[in-house]
């Protein structure tokens, strides 16, 4: 199969077409040969006897119809191995750190296959990142998916590396790996992920894809699917916990439009494909643990959303396949609160599963529970004191008002290096939940009050 | 008849092929692996053929074969305690044929051939028989008597009945015209199974949730459906809705989300006692698990996969209820498929067809009486996921046409763990008036009055709350701050229920009556009081009212219940007043 056609008819945006030609697979892995000696990566779009159509990565400058076109006979994979830690690849798996290509183990499809639901283990093992607004109120298991929404400008990157430098399992030292995808984010960007990694030897334990902002977009449609089946190998077949980031999801999407519209496709809302959904799912649903195995994959993954909009197409369909969200607030970052995590429009769907008594401790929920509930109604509050002051609240409605504040101050701000244990957590949570009448506390069952509430201590002691 | 062709064309799950002398809806394999696929749009001597597999690497040229049958499920004893795809092949299967992760091109039987029955004849030599007929049973579970009928097209005189164990292929039962017949039939998942007539709907449909079964009712055979945005509670409600309805039998469709969810009800399923025969949940439930990262074309068979082993149960007499979540993600396959095929598209880029489709499937819901004189019932609760949030868009709006229940999740709710966040302003049942029967004689004749009262009190706080917003409570007259304060209580002690407390997860309505009564004699004593003159703050700030917060998490409820509402007595007894 090392024929080379020239056939091209038409080149249109990333896609050319080409006729007469053998029988070609669809998802085939294609050579463009330029005239100049360069040659491109594709993939096969659409085939039939009479048209191929291929979408070509590195995008379609200088190619033209005396290109020559070579198919691979097989759909895009990527070597693995072992060896792949440590390493910095290019988007497309190319090596960018002067190190030698990997000896492959193995070359696995890159789409992957879905994991069949009945093989799946319901992640359970909570991780600790430190953070309490994740750890107290929207826990994090192993083999959850669970990205940042954010936006252009808030410290989300400093989020997800504090997560990935604290983040363990408490009580267990198993293997761990981190895996790193970027799509089209800055040079700088990567660069502050990089130096990070260096600093604190996790690269070692890291693989890094790199597709950057003047890489080809097109490309970027590939490089989470790399990343992806790098750490389904490694925790597959090798037993690791693997950490997956992938930076930034709305980068990836830009890049999806980009290719639905240079096929003419008809688009589904603001421009986006029809099939987004079932693309992220694609890439989201590539974490989770398997029964009988060891090793796990969780993503925690980069979402800048467009104008801070979380209805928009990118936060929406990605928040119906994730398994809950942390979101990043301005309001909060502009307050100087780090993490400026706003709990409220945050949720860990796993988190009943990864938390409780044997896990981290009995009351966790009802805590969580209750906190959520007052800071929400602190935050109304706050609304309706800015038009009729504080005097026209009750006495109930100001302590609510003042337990907003806390919770803001105590509860959610931390410092950067700062990695609270799940009982600083929890202890936090109950130093703040003490300023409140008691009676209040309707979330939580009495025998918790009795256990844990500081003024019982007291009592007890 | 099988007839052999090539492919001309493919572009994802769409395939254009040639030669198969094809009719609508036949099932064919395509390619060397032999890929199964269904036709969906015949032109000229082309048909388009979608694939419920993944198409990478097949080639133009490649052979495919028409099997000149229907896309059908197989229906037999075996069904429960499966789990499926969207195609009916069991995922456990799957796993032993090809490991973790689903390869293409593996065949499954959905019914398994090795495994016997016991079946047990109900027909003689010579008894005539008809479309649906009971022929024999099988104890498929514990509680499940599985009949066993026959297919809706056949009739005629029993010549030969057999009594024994038997694989589901194996003929128990010869008619006079030599028609030999398994105790396994098939049925083309889409079209409906005939019944000999449709029923009104006039028993609710018991779920143990106490804003369901108390301020919105499904009847058994009623349509319902649950739109919210992502992570309003959704899957939640559906799986509280699977695990403690009163229903024979539970179909749970997994229709495009997440494989942990389905992961989660395999593990807990198996664990949890069915609360009206104490045996494990598994035992009564189907399901079906087209995740989202499985192919599209077998997301969108899902649906009707799963409404066909409904009807073969009801047509039983058992009360199906059947969730589907999300009918979202069935819409948004058809729009895929649709859009591949270069349609003309409608609203949204959904095809013309979408409010068609949606209304054939709810249609399937309903309480019948079956070919075989048996009175059975589907319900059907659908999860609809709309875009950013917003209800106005095409599928909620053409579920919203159809379904006569209408739970509306609300974010402001699930963000501050409201929950269920079901918006008890915006939500209705359309099965309150005809229901209001059954709830007096079952239930206590004051239930409906007590209802009504609750969602009254509910009503008004929101007027007060426009003002609140304006001035502060406090600004408020003490008799509305206490409506405020009443108002308050049914929010949060009756409507909010936890789905992971032990105890408050599932409630029967006899506490659901009780706590609701008991809320409302609260708030009768304190207007009472306040009315005579005592202040306002002594009546709100009594110990029992805080109690009576939490009674729904005893385990024994009736006794604490007791206990905070003689203690209610005595404090607004030392209050004084009059
Ligand atoms: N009745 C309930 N009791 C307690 N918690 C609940 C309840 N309903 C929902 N929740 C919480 O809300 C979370 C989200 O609910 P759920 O997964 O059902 O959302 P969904 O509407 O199905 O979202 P999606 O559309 O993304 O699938 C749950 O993980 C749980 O934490
Ligand atoms: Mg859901």
């Amino acid at each position: 199969m090392t024929k080379e056609y020239k056939t091209i008819v038409e080149v249109s945006g990333p896609l050319i077409f080409l006729d007469k030609t053998e029988p070609v697979g669809y998802g085939e892995l294609v050579q463009i040969n330029l005239p100049d000696g360069t040659t491109k990566r594709g993939q096969v779009l659409d085939t039939s006897a009479d048209m191929v159509v291929v979408q070509v990565f590195e995008g379609t400058v200088g190619l033209n119809e005396e290109s020559g076109v070579v198919f691979s006979g097989e759909t895009i994979k990527l070597p693995v191995s072992k060896d792949m830690l440590g390493r910095i690849l290019s988007g497309a798996g190319e090596p960018l750190d002067g190190g030698p290509r990997i000896v492959p183990d193995e070359r696995v499809d890159v789409n992957g296959a879905a994991m069949n639901p009945y093989s799946r283990m319901p992640p359970e093992d909570f991780i600790q990142t430190g953070i309490s607004t994740i750890d107290g109120t929207n826990s994090l298991v192993r083999g959850q998916k669970l990205p940042i929404f954010s936006g252009a400008g808030l410290p989300h990157n400093e989020i997800a590396l504090q997560i990935a430098r604290q983040a363990k399992v408490p009580g267990s030292d198993e293997d761990f790996a981190v895996v790193f995808a970027a799509m089209g984010i800055t040079n700088e960007e990567a660069q502050y992920f990089m130096e990070d990694f260096e600093k604190t030897g996790a690269l070692e334990r890291a693989v890094v894809f790199l597709n950057l902002a003047d890489d080809p977009a097109v490309e970027r449609i590939i490089t989470p699917r790399m990343a992806l089946t790098a750490a389904e190998y490694l925790a597959y077949e090798h037993d690791m916990h693997v950490l997956v980031i992938l930076t930034d999801i709305t980068n990836y999407c830009e890049a999806l439009r980009q290719m639905g519209a240079a096929r003419e496709e008809v688009p589904g809302r603001r421009g986006y494909p029809g099939y987004m959904y079932t693309d992220l799912a694609s890439l989201y649903e590539r974490a989770g643990v398997i029964k009988g195995l060891k090793g796990s994959v969780t993503q925690f993954s980069i979402l800048t959303m467009p104008g801070d909009d979380i209805t928009h197409p990118i936060p929406d369909l990605s928040g119906y396949i994730t398994e809950g969200q942390i979101v990043v607030s301005r309001e909060l970052h502009r307050k100087g609160i780090y993490p400026p995590i706003n709990v409220l429009p945050s949720l860990s769907r796993l988190m009943n599963s990864g938390i409780g008594d044997g896990k981290t401790r009995d009351d966790h929920k009802a805590v969580s529970d209750q906190m959520y509930a007052a800071y929400a109604e602190g935050r109304d509050l706050r609304g309706l004191v800015a038009i009729v002051g504080k005097e026209a609240l009750s006495e109930r409605d100001r302590k609510i008002l003042e337990f907003a504040d806390l919770f803001e101050d105590r509860f959610v701000r931390q410092s950067r290096d700062e990695d609270r244990t799940i009982d600083d957590t929890l202890r936090v949570a109950w130093e703040i939940l003490s300023e409140l009448p008691e009676a209040q506390l309707t979330r939580i069952d009495n025998k918790y009050i009795e256990k844990y509430h500081p003024a019982h201590q007291k009592t007890s002691e | 008849m099988e007839v052999n062709g090539e492919i001309y064309r493919v572009a994802g799950p769409v395939v254009t092929v040639t030669g198969i002398k094809p009719r609508m809806y036949d099932v064919v394999k395509v390619g060397h692996e032999g890929l199964m696929g269904e036709v969906i749009k015949i032109q000229g001597a082309k048909a388009t053929v979608q694939v419920y597999e993944d198409t990478s690497g097949i080639k133009p040229g490649e052979p495919v074969v028409n099997t000149g049958m229907p896309l059908s499920v197989e229906l037999g004893p075996g069904l429960l305690e499966s789990i499926y795809d969207g195609i009916q092949r069991p995922l456990q299967v799957l796993q032993e044929k090809m490991g973790n992760f689903i390869e293409r091109g593996v065949t499954a039987n959905g019914l398994d051939r090795e495994r016997t029955w016991e079946f047990k004849p109900t027909v003689s030599n010579g008894d005539a028989v008809e479309g649906g007929s009971v022929i024999g049973v099988v104890q498929e579970t514990a509680n499940i008597e599985h009949k066993i009928m026959l297919p809706p097209t056949v009739s005629g005189t029993v010549k030969e009945i057999k009594s024994g164990s038997f694989r589901v292929d194996e003929t128990v039962c010869v008619l006079a015209d030599g028609t030999e017949l398994p105790m396994m039939q098939k049925w083309p998942v889409r079209g409906p199974r005939p019944v000999a007539k449709k029923l009104m709907p006039t028993k609710p449909l018991i779920t143990g949730q106490r804003i369901l079964d108390g301020m919105f009712p499904v009847a058994k055979g009623g349509t319902a459906a649950i739109p919210g945005p992502f992570g309003s509670g959704k899957t939640v409600t559906q799986q509280q809705l699977a695990k403690w309805s009163d229903t024979d039998i539970v179909v749970y469709i997994g229709c495009g989300e997440r494989g942990n969810e389905m992961a989660e009800v395999l593990n807990e399923f198996p664990e949890l006692e069915d609360p009206k025969t104490g045996r494990p949940l598994m035992e009564r439930t189907v399901l079906i698990a087209n995740t989202s990262n499985m192919p599209v074309a077998a997301r969108e068979a899902s649906v009707y996969t799963g409404i066909t082993i409904a009807e073969y149960y009801r047509d039983m007499g058992y009360d199906v209820s059947l969730m589907a979540d999300s009918s979202s993600r069935w819409a948004e396959a058809m729009r895929e498929i649709s859009s591949r095929l270069e349609e003309m598209p409608g609203e949204e880029g959904y095809p013309a067809y979408l409010s068609a489709r949606l209304s054939e499937f709810y249609e399937r819901a309903g309480s019948v009486n079956s070919l075989a004189g048996l009175d059975g019932s589907i319900t059907v609760i659908g999860a609809v996921s709309p875009p950013g949030g917003d209800f106005s868009e095409p599928v909620t709006q053409n579920t919203l046409r159809i379904v006569k229940v209408f739970w509306a999740l609300d974010a402001k709710l699930s963000q501050r763990r409201h929950f269920p966040s079901i918006n008890w302003l915006t939500s209705y049942s359309l099965y309150t008036q005809g229901l209001a029967d059954w709830f007096s004689e079952n239930v206590a004749p004051d239930w409906t009055d007590l209802r009504d009262n609750a969602m009254d009190l509910l009503q008004q706080e929101s007027e007060l709350q426009e003002i609140v917003q304006l001035v502060g409570s406090d600004a408020l007259p003490e008799d509305q701050q206490l409506t405020l304060e009443i108002a308050r209580m049914v929010r949060e002690y009756f409507l909010q229920q936890n789905a992971f407390h032990p105890v408050d997860t599932y409630c029967p309505f006899e506490k659901q009556y009780k706590l609701l009564k008991s809320i409302t004699k609260y708030g009768e004593m304190a207007t009472a009081a306040l009315e005579s003159g005592v202040p306002m703050n002594k009546i709100i700030t009594i110990e029992s009212k805080d109690e009576l917060a939490k009674v729904k998490y005893e385990e024994d409820f009736d006794a604490a219940l007791d206990v905070v509402m003689a203690k209610m007595d005595e404090e607004f007894a030392q209050l004084g007043g009059n």
